[in-house]
This record gives structure tokens, sequence and C-alpha cells, in this order.
């Protein structure tokens, strides 16, 4: 599944952010991500149950940019839960990287999220008594590392989000745009296979949504895989892909333009 | 590296309490209630049992006193209908004195003691007081100490000799200006030239008798050879009251019976009481024994630390509760960063481990500032209310050692439930 590394572009992810010794990245176009026949199956009470996947097959290449749509009960919810290792297919199994996800003990699960997703939340869920620096530190925090290490390449990955002056503030010091723009740095510190991003712009009004949407497209132009949730057509515009979901189901699937041979276009 | 992220767990933790400093303060009262309360309890328990052991041992630990009583129902007699003027005779006599010196083994020193009550003169100056007749080794067994002059000798018991001994309040309340050792004190019918002034180790027991009145000054002694005690003032000591007079014969009204050591003490104990039992058909006099009241002021000590230990410690619980109340309250409002943090990374024993080290950060730091204020509370006491306190320093260990256990035992449930919520669940909470 891991092809020979690829370079870290420069100027927008430096060469030097990547923990020493990481992982082989994964080239264009490379499945990292297989889902094969997912059912989720959530019991509410003694007898009812609620049936929110009913075999989900979708494949993820390395570098792609996928929108999920659907009505609330579509299971895009539940789908993204799974593909962010947060909760176990009742079927069905999930390769993550290579590795088989879907019956990992929860410790293991912890591990998988840390390493290998970055999360963007709607409601950016910074942590109040943080400040932007420690903010972005968190991921790194729970692989045990040494956070000294790794002050500079934070004030890197703030200065690429545009908020290089604010790394000593609180959350509730900085605007939502802001504050979203730092989930998305934190997102990035671990150098995750994929970044999910859950309704990025939904607390954010359109011009503040589309500088982040314009952050992560570049985010996806230097290499990164961008799964994201949506109701905004306009956001799904800007994916390759777009998959629509209903009744548990992938009820249909848009491309919207393919996926560039060349991952990095713009650093070409 | 793990003592890096225990570093910044802990920092993390300081940082989450101070985001609520007030309520992180009250919460933390609790346990400063209860550690200061440990710790001054126990200080002042400590200080009184130290004083009540300090008094026993002044009346020495090798020391077994007998003393004379006026039986019961002799005193009913006297005092009720019976003849007027009858003469009673009780007591401890010379031949007990002999008799334990020379049948009870391990016994150092017999000392007998007369302890007659007097009006003692000075030109125009007159004290109550009590006049021991007693031998020259006095100072030995009792501890007293010679401020000026020196104690009777055996000359002077020898010869009868009218010299006294007097304590240092005495000489202070009876001569104004003049020097003691210069003069001559007048009691009963006889003047008695004073040679020394002695201050005792301990106030002896004042001797109550009928028809005194009680709350002189305890350490107005006048101590005299006891040969001169027995020819000055006779065997039968008459004293009027109210119309009446009562007649009494005793010869000893103390004998202290220093033993070699403390063991002789415990196995002198009970021969002693036999020894005396053959001799004495009525209940006339009583034994005591300094070494088993310092036994059972220990034996105090220890059910009184108990009973504060246990005050203290249910304070203590109180905390412990209180803190658990407030990390549960906590645990619920900070859900969603609990989420977060799982989401991005964390596994259970890293969400249990940060609350963990909140509850013990809350729990140590309010024992910590407990301690503090522990160690100056008996201050405080000791100085407003003039009682002895002792901080031990164990009490301070356990006090502390428990202010840490109660942080990780109340801790350890709040920080469970934290760890064990649904990441999912967690996000979601509003």
């Amino acid at each position: 599944m891991s092809g020979p590394a690829v370079p870290a572009p420069a100027g927008s992810l430096p060469a030097t952010s990547r923990p020493a010794g990481g992982r082989p990245a994964a080239t264009n176009g490379n499945a990292i991500v297989q889902l094969q026949a997912i059912h989720k199956i959530y019991a509410l009470g003694e007898e009812a149950q609620v049936h929110a996947l009913r075999g989900v097959d979708l494949t993820i290449s390395a570098g792609s940019y996928i929108a999920i749509m659907g009505p609330s009960g579509s299971g895009k919810s539940t789908l993204l839960n799974l593909l962010g290792c947060l909760d176990r297919p009742t079927a069905g199994r999930y390769f993550l990287g290579g590795d088989d996800v879907s019956q990992m003990p929860d410790d293991a699960l912890s591990e998988a999220r840390g390493l290998k997703i970055g999360f963007i939340f709607q409601s950016y869920n910074l942590i109040a008594q943080l400040t932007v620096q420690e903010n972005i530190q968190v991921p790194l925090l729970y692989q045990g590392r040494d956070l000294r290490q790794y002050n500079a390449r934070c004030a890197e990955l703030a200065g690429l989000v545009g908020l290089g002056d604010r790394l000593h503030h609180r959350p509730n010091q900085l605007s939502g745009g802001q504050q979203q723009r730092v989930a998305v740095a934190r997102s990035l510190v671990n150098d995750p296979l994929m970044i999910l991003a859950d309704e990025p712009t939904g607390n954010l009004d359109s011009k503040t949504g589309a500088e982040v949407l314009d952050l992560i497209d570049r985010l996806n132009q230097a290499g990164k895989t961008i799964v994201l949730v949506t109701h905004d057509d306009r956001v799904a515009s800007r994916a390759h892909r777009v998959i629509h979901m209903r009744d548990g189901l992938i009820d249909r699937e848009v491309t919207n333009r393919p996926l560039p041979a060349n991952p990095h276009p713009a650093h070409a | 590296m793990l003592s890096f992220q225990l570093i910044s767990t802990v920092r993390l933790g300081i940082k989450s309490l101070m985001l609520h400093k007030l309520r992180s303060a009250l919460t933390m009262l609790g346990i400063i209630f209860g550690v200061c309360s440990v710790i001054a309890m126990l200080a002042i328990g400590e200080g009184a049992s130290y004083e009540a052991q300090e008094a026993i041992k002044k009346l020495g630990s090798n020391n077994i006193l007998i003393r004379s009583l006026k039986p019961p129902e002799a005193a009913r007699q006297q005092g009720g209908g019976g003849p007027r003027g009858m003469q009673l005779k009780y007591g401890l006599t010379y031949e007990d004195g002999a008799r334990l010196q020379s049948t009870i083994p391990g016994v150092r020193r017999v000392l007998p003691m007369r302890i007659i009550r007097e009006n003692v003169r000075f030109s125009r100056n007159e004290l109550p007081c009590q006049v021991i007749g007693t031998l020259p080794f006095y100072t030995e067994v009792s501890g007293a100490e010679i401020v000026r002059g020196r104690f009777l000798c055996d000359q002077d018991e020898l010869h009868q000799n009218n010299i006294c001994v007097i304590t240092a309040g005495l000489a202070q309340r009876l001569f104004a200006i003049e020097d003691p050792l210069q003069h001559a004190l007048k009691i009963d019918a006889f003047y008695y030239r004073v040679v020394g002034i002695l201050r005792e180790r301990s106030k002896p027991e004042q001797r109550t008798q009928a028809g005194k009145m009680e709350g002189e000054p305890l350490d107005n002694n006048v101590y005299i050879p006891l040969s001169a005690s027995r020819t000055r003032f006779g065997e039968v000591l008459i004293r009027r009251s109210a119309g009446s007079f009562e007649a009494e014969e005793v010869q000893l009204h103390q004998i202290t019976v220093q033993m070699q050591d403390s063991a002789a003490v415990e196995t002198a104990d009970p021969q002693i009481k036999t020894a005396l039992k053959r001799f004495h058909d009525q209940n006339d006099y009583e034994l005591i024994v300094p070494l088993e009241l310092l036994r059972q002021a220990e034996a105090t000590k220890r059910r009184f630390n108990i009973v504060l230990g246990s005050i203290a410690a249910i304070s203590l619980l109180v905390g412990g509760i209180g803190i658990m109340n407030i990390m549960l309250a906590n645990v619920t409002e900070r859900t969603r960063e609990i989420g977060v943090r799982r989401a991005l990374g964390a596994k259970r024993r890293d969400i249990t481990l940060q609350f963990l080290v909140e509850t013990v950060v809350l729990s140590v730091g309010g024992g910590l500032i407990g301690v503090a204020v522990g160690m100056l509370t008996p201050l405080i006491v000791s100085h407003a209310t003039d009682m002895k306190t002792i901080v031990t320093v164990w009490s301070v260990l356990v006090a502390f050692g428990i202010s840490g256990a109660v942080g990780i035992v109340f801790g350890l449930y709040p920080a469970r439930a934290a760890a064990l919520l649904d990441p999912i669940e967690a996000l979601r909470h509003e």
C-alpha cells in the first residue's frame, strides 16, 4: 500500500515538519482508505435498532478531496465517525493506510486517530484553557512526544494558517474564523494520512468560511487527503468527488474533476 | 519523556483549575480544614497529655507514694454523733516505714514525712503553712532544688535542731525586705532558724483537712527535721474548730518509697500493698504509683488521639466527597473537551490521568495549605489559652499523606467516568 516517500512540498508544508522517522507517505492514487461492506447498527433499546449503514463500499485515494453530502439520517455522520476511527463497524472491514482498524481495541483506535487522522470540527473545538500553540500541540501530547521539540513546527503551522502572531492567545481572544484556522493547524500537526472536516464552515459567515475552504484547498493541492462533510453544494463543488448518502448507502457519486496525476500542481 | 508528560499534565491540571479559581479554592477548603484539624487537634492532645505526663514524672517514676488517709467511717463518727473529743488514731506508722525498708526488695530509700498545718509567723506576718518534718535526703527523693543555704543535715536530725528550710515562694511572702537566712520563724510556740531556701520540682499536693479552707498557696512549705517535728508538736495533734476540738494521732502522713528502677516499682507495688494490709485493719492509707498513673495517662492519650483522629478523618472524608462532587460536575461540564481530546488521540488512561492529576493537585494543594495553617493554629491556641501544644512530625506526615490519598481515592471515580465517555457522544455534547 505504501509507495515511495513523496517529499513534502516546500513552502506550504515544510519538509522539516515531518516527524522524524515517520511512516512513508502514500502516493497519489494509492488507496489509503478502503471500506468493504460496512454495516453499522445501533441498538436503541431491547428491540429497537437503527441500521445506520447498510453495506458501504468506499475507496479513498491519497491526495483526493472528497465531499460527503446527504440529508440528516442518511448515515453520513456515522460514516465520518467510522472513517475517523471514533467508532467500530458492526460488520465489514475498514483498512486505513493498510491496517485493518475495523475491530481494533479502544487504545489502538486512539493511537490510530492520533497518528493518522486530523480532525476539523464544525464548532472548532479548541480547548479553552490552552493557548493557540498548546492547542496545536495537543495531538502530539498523546503520542508521548516532547513538546519542546515541536515549538518551531507549531509556529510554522500557525504561520501557514496566518496566525503566526497569535501563538500565545487564548481561543476566546480569537474570532471564529481564526479559531477554525487554529483547528486546521492542529489537524496538520501530526502529519495525518487524511483530514476529516465535519461541516468546517457551518459556524462561519460566507467570507470567513471561504477563507477556511481556500486554506483546505491549498492543503489538498499540497498533497493532503481531505474528507469533508457538508450540506452546502458550493462547498462540495470544491471537491474532486462528491458522495451522496441516502438511507445508509451511497446513493450516487459525482466526480467534479479528476484527481490530478501530479500531486502538487501549484508547486510543480 | 514520561516525566515530561507528567509535568505537562500537572501544568495542564493547574491551568484547568485556575479557570475556575473560586470553585477550586472552595473545593480545597474542605481539605484545608481537614488537614488543619488533624494537625491542630493532635497537637493540642499531645500538649495536654505531655503536661499531665510531666506532672506525673515529677512525682518520680521510680517512687511509690503512700499517704495516710482519715478512714471514712472514723470521719463520719467524728463529724456526726460520735463522742466529742475522741482521739483518732490512724495512718502510717514509723514501723511501716522501717518494715518497707527491710522487707521489700529493690527499695533504695524510704522517706517518711509528717505534714502538719500550722501558722508560721515572722514579725507581723502570719501565713498558714505546711510544716513538713522529714529527713535530710528529702531533696534527693523529691528532686527539690536548694536555691540558697543548705537543706537539713544528719546533725539537725540527731539533735532535733530548731532549724528550718523554706520554699522560695514562702520566703518571698513572709520576708518583705529582710534576708530570710538571718532570721527565725515562729511556728506554734517555737522559733526555727532559716538555714536554706529551696524550690520544689513539683507542687506537693496539699493535704486537705476537715475544717480547713482550701485554695491557699500550695508552696508555703516549711521543712524541719523529723525528730524536731516529733518533739515540738508531739504525736497527738489537737486542733480546735468551731467550738469543738479534734485530736488525732498520726505518726506519718506520707511515706515515699524510692525504688531502684521502674522494673522494681512494678514488682514492689503489690508487695507493699500486702505488707501494709497485714498491719492496718482499717483503710487508712492510699498508694500512689506514678508509673502506673503514667501508663494510664498514656493509655488515655492513645484513646484521645484515636477520637481526635477519627473526628479529623471524618472532616477529611467530607472534604474528599466535596472534591469528588466538584470533579464530577467538572467532568460533565468538560465533556466536549474530553471528546476533543479523545478524537485527537488521547487514550482512556490519558483522560483518567488528566482528571486524577487535577484532583490530586486540588487535594495536595489543599493539604499543603492545611499543613501550614495546621502548624500555625496550635501556636495561636497556645498563645491565646496558655494550653501547651506540640506539633508532632508524624501528625503532619499522616495528615498530608491522607490528603494525598483522599485525592486519589475520590478522584478515581470521576476520572474513570470521564475516560469511559463515548468520544462521539462527548463531541456531540453541548
